[in-house]
């Protein structure tokens, strides 16, 4: 993982003792909330239902064991003694006090964690795949790329004020974990015809309250360009951007107002005229961010080593394996990814405790890095096959290894109405009361891989739009009311889902999934036809009809 | 429950006025004597437009104190008990509806 | 409001001239653009200095060809939170090489002070007493810079590229 020098500390410092300014102006009155609320969003601090909620950054989803027991200390010390990690990468504390945030923020800076840009109309954290630099087939470790664009776009004088939020997604393999299609900028690495590698550049992706898919602006850009193209595509949304109404401010609808072929004219023209300016990369720049990243020093193992051998006959274990254990690109070596969507509990919690845990977890198996999926699961990346059933066993005991990962019962969800400000319903009890309805692992194993995402509002932070069941929020007299979608995905295939009929009830979403997974089961074609390909082969109307028939 | 940030002054019943506390967040409410209440059962209850006007005018004037006043509604029980008007307003003043990870 | 220039507070020599006032026949002034263009050849060779304060929605383009003339470009910020004259004072110093006064106006507040300097800006129509009191301390809130701009201060990248060099120079 990459290594904060005494520059990158240095930064983050100064940022701390301008917020820590600006905190004590705040509450002396110099500054009006007016002028202050930008200030505090650029530093992750939102006002919720109950209290501040303070967004961490966790830059490209990656942690060290060191920094995963900073945010422990920050749960306990600051807050309530738990975190939430987000669909974006970060972790969020929901009952931080405004008064005590330059501390907390001076503790984090001590081990290079930071809050710089997780919220404002600014660039925000830039997310990868959970899995980026041990996945196999990848084409080179995107969180190089992320890292420089993180540089690039921290604290940038020129994009700072933007019309509004702006969220990068980068990945570097077939199967895209990081939903770059539904991203304002999009990054896609790969080899062209010519072995070369680069970015397929796709822009106008997002979700809200108008879901977009991001188009293709650039087939294929060197690795050389990639900042100056990025400073075109900002400068033009900067200046041209909707500022009138907050709702058609993105850069998606920027492109489709446009058009793609004439945003692109537009970018092109700009970048014609900086590409071979001072964010011209060269290699001497790439090797300089490469260098500080550092990986472990892997041994040569064998596959299939005894311990896993001795273990197998353990069903509760082979169980997990199969369900939360993932190739690795080096023979011996395994992705093990750390569900955390316990039975009855809220989606992508992790107390203290178990935060200190999982970095004792990763000094030990993982050689001390943490990976944070926006999925909302965590993921040791370099664990040695033979350590398989001994980390098992730690992770039973902490509550994280319910082997439910890429189920019905891992479910995405935003905080909603019980901590967010802009809800208009709850999404945390209904997640739970889904994972009760199909926690047997057997049933869950039957349906197959079945992403259920739930969004409180039409903000769309728990990316509702590319669900395969999607459930969105809404208000109806002054009732919780449901929207379900059906058939969205965020992957290499993205596309939006679509509603299934008019919104139910806060008591019926549950039982509407159940008739929904019924259908499913009953239409498939064979065992292994996933839910989507099911849904994508014969529409949305079989499944309207089984669950409205009786509603 | 469309969230008060997208609304306009509407008066359907006793209301009040209720905002976070700037320097740590918590809930608190606008009482009859121009100050700031942790309790509901102190909030002032408006029952007319412009005394909700005036409240919420009071109420946002007070910028160092408060931040995101605005206009709630509320039910009053036949002993004169204030109870919150709707979820959100349920849920700002109890807490969460679900358990904590920590238990308190 | 207090006009800052080199971080000090400073006399503002640029009478403000609305559109449809009569512009005096010398004296430093400063017009809309809109008004400037409308007489362009003539204006920017009246007796006495001519600034021209631009909107922030209309390209900086139409400018260019006039810059070597103006003593004063004012762009605006109508809110702190709109941003676009950040590009535009960046187009005008790394694009159009613009040397003269790079001025901020509208609502200009301390915690931008940084950006703007960065963004090619020299003069500050600053709201507050205070943040054009606190100007130079402010201004040096920060000695690290991820990225390039056009005002030469050292990005980290080069910042570190010259520290190996120096180590690798002094190892042999």
């Amino acid at each position: 993982m990459y290594a904060y020098d005494e520059i990158d500390r240095t930064l983050i410092n100064e940022r701390v003792n301008e917020f820590r300014d600006q905190v004590k102006r705040r509450l002396a009155g110099e500054l009006t909330e007016d002028e202050f609320k930008s200030l505090r969003l650029m530093n992750g601090v939102y006002l919720q239902l109950h209290a501040y909620m303070f967004r961490v950054a966790i830059p490209y989803g990656t942690l060290s064991s060191e920094q995963m027991r900073r945010l422990a200390h920050v749960a306990r010390r600051y807050d309530r003694g738990y975190g939430h990690f987000t669909t974006r990468q970060n972790i969020q504390f929901n009952w931080i006090k405004l008064a005590e945030l330059p501390d907390a923020l001076a503790d984090l800076a001590e081990v290079g964690i930071h809050a710089m840009q997780t919220s404002g109309n600014c660039t925000r954290n830039i997310t990868s795949d959970q899995w980026a630099g041990v996945a196999p087939g990848e084409v080179e470790d995107p969180r190089i790329w992320a890292e420089l664009l993180r540089q690039y776009s921290t604290l940038h004088p020129e994009f700072s004020f933007l019309p509004r939020k702006f969220k990068f997604a980068i990945t570097a393999s077939e199967h895209d974990r990081a939903a770059i299609k539904v991203h304002d900028i999009g990054l896609r690495l790969h080899k062209n015809a010519a072995g070369e590698t680069g970015f397929e550049v796709l822009v106008g992706g997002g979700l809200g309250r108008t879901p977009f898919i991001g188009k293709t602006i650039k087939a294929f850009l060197p690795g050389r360009d990639i900042l100056s193209y990025v400073e075109a595509i900002l400068r033009v949304y900067n200046q041209y951007g909707r500022r009138d109404n907050i709702y058609k401010a993105r850069i998606k609808i920027l492109v489709h107002e446009l058009g793609i072929e004439k945003f692109a004219a537009e970018v092109e023209d700009e970048w014609l005229k900086m590409r071979d300016s001072a964010l011209a990369l060269d290699e001497a720049d790439v090797e300089d961010i490469r260098s500080r990243f550092t990986y472990p020093a892997y041994e040569r193992l064998p596959p299939m080593p005894d311990e896993l051998k001795k273990a197998a006959h353990d069903p509760a274990f082979e169980a997990w394996r199969r369900n939360s254990v993932a190739p690795h690109k080096v023979p011996g070596y395994a992705i093990v990814t750390l569900s955390l969507k316990p039975v009855g509990g809220p989606p992508g919690d992790a107390t203290a405790d178990q935060m200190d845990a999982v970095a004792d977890l990763a000094d030990k198996y993982s050689f001390g890095e943490i990976r944070v999926g926006h999925e909302q699961n965590l993921a040791l990346p370099h664990v040695a096959r033979r350590d398989l059933p001994a980390l098992w066993e730690a992770l039973h005991g902490i509550g994280l290894a319910t082997p439910n990962v890429n189920l019905v019962s891992d479910i995405i969800a935003c905080p909603g109405l019980d901590y967010c400000s802009l809800a208009n319903a709850r999404s945390i009890p209904i997640a739970q009361e889904l994972t009760r309805r199909f926690a047997n692992h057997d049933t869950a194993n039957l349906i197959g891989r079945l992403h259920i995402n739930i969004s409180g509002c039409i903000n769309a932070c728990g990316h509702h739009h590319v669900g395969h069941i999607g459930i969105l929020g809404v208000e109806k007299n002054d009732e919780e009311f449901y929207q379900i979608t059906i058939g969205g995905r965020a992957d290499e295939h993205a596309t939006v889902g679509t509603l299934i009929g008019p919104a139910v009830p806060y008591g019926a979403v549950a039982d509407v999934v159940e008739d929904i997974v019924e259908a499913y089961l009953a239409l498939r074609a064979r065992p292994d036809e996933l839910f989507i390909d099911t849904v994508k082969r014969l529409g949305v109307e079989p499944f309207r009809e089984r669950v409205y028939a009786t509603r | 429950m469309t969230s008060p940030l997208q609304q306009k002054i509407k008066i359907t019943g006793p209301s009040i006025v209720t905002a976070n506390r700037t320097w740590d967040g918590v809930v608190i409410y606008r009482t009859a004597s121009k100050g700031w209440s942790t309790e509901l059962s102190d909030a002032a209850v408006v029952r007319a437009v412009d005394e909700a006007r005036a409240l919420l005018a009071d109420a946002v004037a007070d910028d160092l104190g408060a931040v995101g006043a605005y206009i709630a509604p509320v039910e009053i029980k036949e002993t004169g008990r204030i109870k919150p008007g709707n979820l959100r307003e349920h849920i700002r003043s109890r807490g969460v509806t679900i358990d904590l990870p920590v238990p308190a | 409001m207090l006009l800052v220039k080199s971080g000090k507070i400073a006399d503002d020599a640029f009478l403000p001239v609305a559109d449809d006032a009569e512009l005096p026949g010398d004296g430093a002034v400063l017009i809309s653009g809109a008004r400037f263009l409308a007489d362009a050849p003539a204006l920017s060779h009246r007796a006495g200095k001519i600034g021209v304060i631009w909107p922030n929605n209309r390209d900086i383009d139409e400018l260019a060809p006039w810059l070597d003339r103006l003593a004063v470009v004012a762009l605006v910020f109508p809110s702190f939170r709109d941003g676009r004259a950040y590009s535009q004072a960046r187009l005008l110093r790394e694009r159009f090489c613009y040397r003269g006064e790079l001025r901020a106006t509208g609502q200009v507040l301390r915690d931008q002070f940084v950006f703007m300097l960065r963004a090619g800006f020299d003069a500050f129509e600053v709201k507050k007493p205070g943040d054009a009191e606190a100007f130079a301390a402010t201004a040096k809130r920060y000695s690290v810079f991820y990225q390039p701009t056009g005002d030469g201060r050292i990005t980290a990248l080069h910042r570190r590229m010259q520290s190996r060099h120096s180590e690798s120079a002094s190892s042999e």
